[in-house]
């Protein structure tokens, strides 16, 4: 990922930002950068400070502490400089209900100065990305969710932004509108800088290009998505799945694999999946996969004429891992903390 | 300035939008009708002039003018739009000057639909028509009054509820400090300055005095300067919010 984003220039540029709301802080010195091509999919529990980073990005939010920048203009400075490069997708996608979704977009291309023949092709081509023809002239209230997320949508990349920044973009949509919207965002992707936050884990590993878990305010990881996966402890992992009626057989001799540290044993219906986890902590920490493991045990069970069912190399759990990351929310601590973002956020 | 153009005919065509604008049009013209004719005793005064319709004005619009302004932000901050809002490029004072106008000129829309009550006196006698214009300029401005109040408070809160009965409170205050109601709590304690000063922030006392047919210039700049002085605070109130 560096090699290649290395070069491009940086479009977001994060530093230190800090939220509080009266003494609980929700967003704690979070600092990074997003550079154009780069597609940040940005992570955390809720109430880790996702929605309130993006707040302040975007200048809804004046921030506590640190500064951020778009395009070079800062967002508390140069705000409106800011805003003219920034698309933007609030939570929830607001819009105004009474409005239809043409009459919104005129509205829309109106702040942005769009005139003229100028909107009308800029609505257009945000009305075509995002499908939108059907319900051009319905009131918005009356929208199905999914399309309520399409006119924010077209609204974000309407003035064709070089900075998206996207809060849960495909909250609400069916399967197939979510891969429609993915769809458009990788092709958006070689020129803009583009942020989203998600809840959906798989999502990561289809459109980003980085991510970076946010716990507590505070950014517990930063990296490709293949780099996160690799930290799972089932990165590397063998899983190979035999009838329930050879288990025993196929446990004794997965007892003499080389290099197994750990095994695991699951059973469901009539077939059992063991998964072997390396011994080795370099093989489970490095980004390149280790064939070894699976090889001994592909040559263990052509030699013993298994019928296998199943036979892969795991390349880690993205679930698993930020599971382990924020995990910490659990903990009793974190309920006074909780309490206090409650209490924050009523007063705020 | 463009900004602000787009804001101003989005909230205007709000208003539209919804059976809003009908309701309360028909509602103030009902109202306006009723207390002129009846509790005002129009015919029974016998003469050709709408002091009785214009005296109860303020009294209508302290109800009728903050069921306006109560939506101007509390139903942004309710469905979140302000959110979209506040990011676009949009310099604050293009905010809150849009939305204050939209409301100040369907106020106006309003006013100006009470026009059957001009026709009615010219057609039974020969009024004096510019006391009659003065006290429609005179109108004008206190619903400008009342809606920087009822936009300010607006502003603070995401209830409308809230939003509409704190504006009446406010603006009830405004309408009659200078009434015994409000001098009689202070006057033998508080220093004679302190008490003309809070008389003259009534909307009554200067808006009476238009009504006469004079516009003062005092009490044009009396109104502009209310009407600034709360949209400063409204701005001002809208930007403390984004600091959380």
């Amino acid at each position: 990922m560096q090699g290649k984003a290395g070069a491009a220039e940086v479009m977001v540029s994060i530093e230190a930002l800090t939220k509080r709301f009266g003494p609980f802080t929700a967003v704690d010195h979070i600092g990074f950068d997003v550079r154009r091509g780069e597609v940040l999919g940005f992570l955390g529990p809720n109430g880790a400070g996702k929605s309130t980073t993006m707040k302040m990005v975007t200048g809804f939010l004046t921030p506590s502490s640190g500064t951020a920048s778009i395009c070079g203009h800062d967002v508390v400075n140069d705000t409106l400089n800011a805003q003219r490069s920034l698309g933007y997708l609030p939570e929830g996608a607001p819009a105004y209900g009474d409005m239809t979704p043409l009459g919104f977009l005129r509205f829309i291309a109106r702040i942005r100065r769009l005139f003229g023949r100028d909107a009308e092709r800029a609505i257009e081509e945000a009305v075509a990305a995002t499908e939108l023809e059907a319900v051009l002239e319905q009131p918005i209230d009356t929208l199905s969710k999914g399309f309520r997320r399409r006119v924010g949508l077209a609204q974000a990349i309407l003035h064709n932004p070089p900075v998206l920044i996207m809060d849960e973009p495909t909250d609400g949509l069916d399967p197939n509108q979510k891969f429609e919207v993915r769809k458009l965002i990788a092709r958006m992707a070689p020129e803009k800088a583009i942020i989203i936050s998600t809840h959906i884990l798989e999502e990561v590993d289809a459109i980003c290009s980085r991510a970076l878990i946010i716990d507590r305010g505070e950014i517990v990881a930063d990296g490709t998505p293949a780099a996160l996966t690799a930290r799972s402890r089932y990165h590397n992992a063998v899983s190979l799945t035999v009838p329930s009626a050879i288990a025993g057989e196929v446990r004794e001799a997965l007892e003499g694999v080389q290099g197994a540290a750990k095994r695991e044993e699951a059973q469901r219906g009539d077939d059992t999946t063991f998964t072997l986890f390396p011994r080795d902590e370099v093989g489970q920490q490095g980004m390149e996969s280790d064939t070894t493991l699976i090889d001994a045990v592909a040559a263990l069970a052509r030699a013993r004429n298994w019928p296998v069912r199943a036979l892969h190399g795991e390349p880690g759990r993205l679930d698993e891992v930020f599971r382990h990351l924020t995990r910490a929310d659990t903990e009793p601590v974190e309920a006074g903390g909780l309490k206090g973002s409650a209490s924050g956020r009523s007063a705020a | 300035m463009n900004e602000m153009r787009a804001i101003f005919r989005r909230e205007l065509a709000a208003y539209f939008a919804t059976p809003l604008a009908f309701v309360f049009i028909v509602i103030f013209l009902l109202t306006m009708g009723a207390f002129t004719f009846y509790l005002g005793g129009f015919f029974e005064s016998d003469q050709a002039n709408l002091s009785i319709f214009f005296s109860y004005h303020p009294w209508l619009y302290l109800f009728l003018i903050p069921a306006i302004s109560m939506r101007l932000w509390a139903e942004e901050r309710r469905t979140g739009s302000i959110e979209l809002l506040l990011s676009q490029p949009v310099p604050l004072y293009a905010a809150v000057l849009g939305k204050f106008f939209a409301a100040w000129v369907f106020s106006g829309l309003a006013l100006v639909l009470t026009f059957p009550m001009w026709l009615t006196v010219n057609y039974l006698g020969s009024p004096d028509n510019g006391v009659i214009l003065a006290g429609y300029i005179g109108s004008f401005f206190m619903a400008g009054g009342y809606l920087a109040i009822g936009s300010c408070l607006s502003a603070t809160t995401r209830n409308q509820v809230i939003a509409f009965v704190v504006s009446v409170a406010v603006c009830f205050l405004f309408t009659v400090s200078g009434l015994p109601i409000v001098i009689d709590f202070f006057s033998g304690w508080a220093p004679q300055t302190l008490i003309s000063t809070i008389a003259s922030f009534s909307f009554l006392t200067h808006f009476n005095s238009i009504t006469q047919g004079v516009i003062d210039l005092r009490d044009i700049v009396y109104f502009g300067s209310l009407i600034a002085v709360w949209l400063i605070a409204c701005g001002v109130v809208v930007d403390m919010k984004k600091a959380g």
